[in-house]
């Protein structure tokens, strides 16, 4: 066994575990925390798919911009912890109904899943030599190839943005 | 070395974990992340495939979800602060009226 099998397998149990515990957890601010070492882990993941850039990013935007926001707003809002003998009854998914179609849809899935890796032929193999690894490559073509998706972008962070004060600004006259 | 296949089935794996919580959490900040989740095993496909096909292409569409993830967070975000402030709650059952 490589070292490379050997670190894949370490970084995807780490983002496996962490995502669960993600959902698992009944405060919101471990929940975030846990988020931050499962994106530390498909960094990690990157790295070993020869994409540099998209490691850096991952974690100065995923886990160093988008993740203390949702930090922020976890602290702002002093949440409440999830209030689970009240969800006991309220739970939609807890019916009858839902519960069973979930239950075949994940058994589908699991299905599938398991035939597709069990079919042989597929030509999916190793990765081949000759991986785009240089900013500056991916920069040429993100201003050439992508320019107007680059543009449509910006546009998209400036309405963002002005949605979020609208939306979470205090209406006038109230407290 | 690991190959396409085994980041193919890391990545339904992490994305199986994201809809499970978007479907099983009752606090709308988890339900956010776990759409995070579900991203970031889509941005996983991506550079697998680009690496397969030995192109940027698959580098430069995450750094696009990404920046769609960062504008989505916010708006989201926001948008809980405000049924936060109306409800006291982030349970998305309890909020079941458009307007009041």
């Amino acid at each position: 066994m490589g070292s490379e099998l050997l670190l894949f397998y370490a970084f995807g149990a780490i983002a496996i575990v962490a995502s669960l515990l993600v959902i698992a957890q009944k405060n919101p601010i471990y929940s975030v925390l846990l988020l931050i070492a499962s994106f530390g882990a498909l960094s990690g993941l990157y790295v070993l798919l020869e994409a540099p850039f998209v490691a850096v990013i991952q974690i100065i935007v995923y886990a160093g911009a988008i993740m203390v926001l949702f930090l922020f707003v976890v602290m702002l809002l002093n949440a409440p912890h999830e209030d689970t003998e009240h969800d006991l009854h309220l739970h939609p998914l807890l019916r009858g109904g839902p519960l069973r179609f979930g239950a075949a849809l994940a058994v589908a899935l699991i299905v599938e899943l398991g035939w597709a890796l069990t079919k042989d032929g597929g030509e999916a193999g190793a990765f081949p030599g000759g991986a785009v690894t240089s900013v500056s490559a991916i920069g040429r073509s993100l201003f050439t190839d992508y320019a107007f998706a680059f543009e449509v972008t910006s546009i998209l962070i400036l309405v963002a943005m002005v949605g979020a004060v609208v939306l979470a600004r205090r209406e006038p006259g109230t407290k | 070395m690991p190959d396409l296949n085994q980041y193919l089935v890391l990545s339904a794996i992490l994305f199986g974990i994201g809809t499970a919580g978007v479907f099983l959490r009752r606090n709308s900040i988890t339900v956010l992340l776990s759409i995070e989740i579900m991203l970031n095993a889509v941005n996983l496909t991506f550079v697998a495939f680009g690496r397969a096909l030995g192109s940027a292409d698959g580098q430069i569409i995450v750094f696009f979800v990404m920046t769609v993830a960062a504008a989505e967070a916010a708006v989201g975000l926001a948008i809980v602060i405000g049924l936060f402030r109306h409800r006291e709650s982030l349970n998305p059952d309890v909020f079941t009226t458009l307007k009041w």
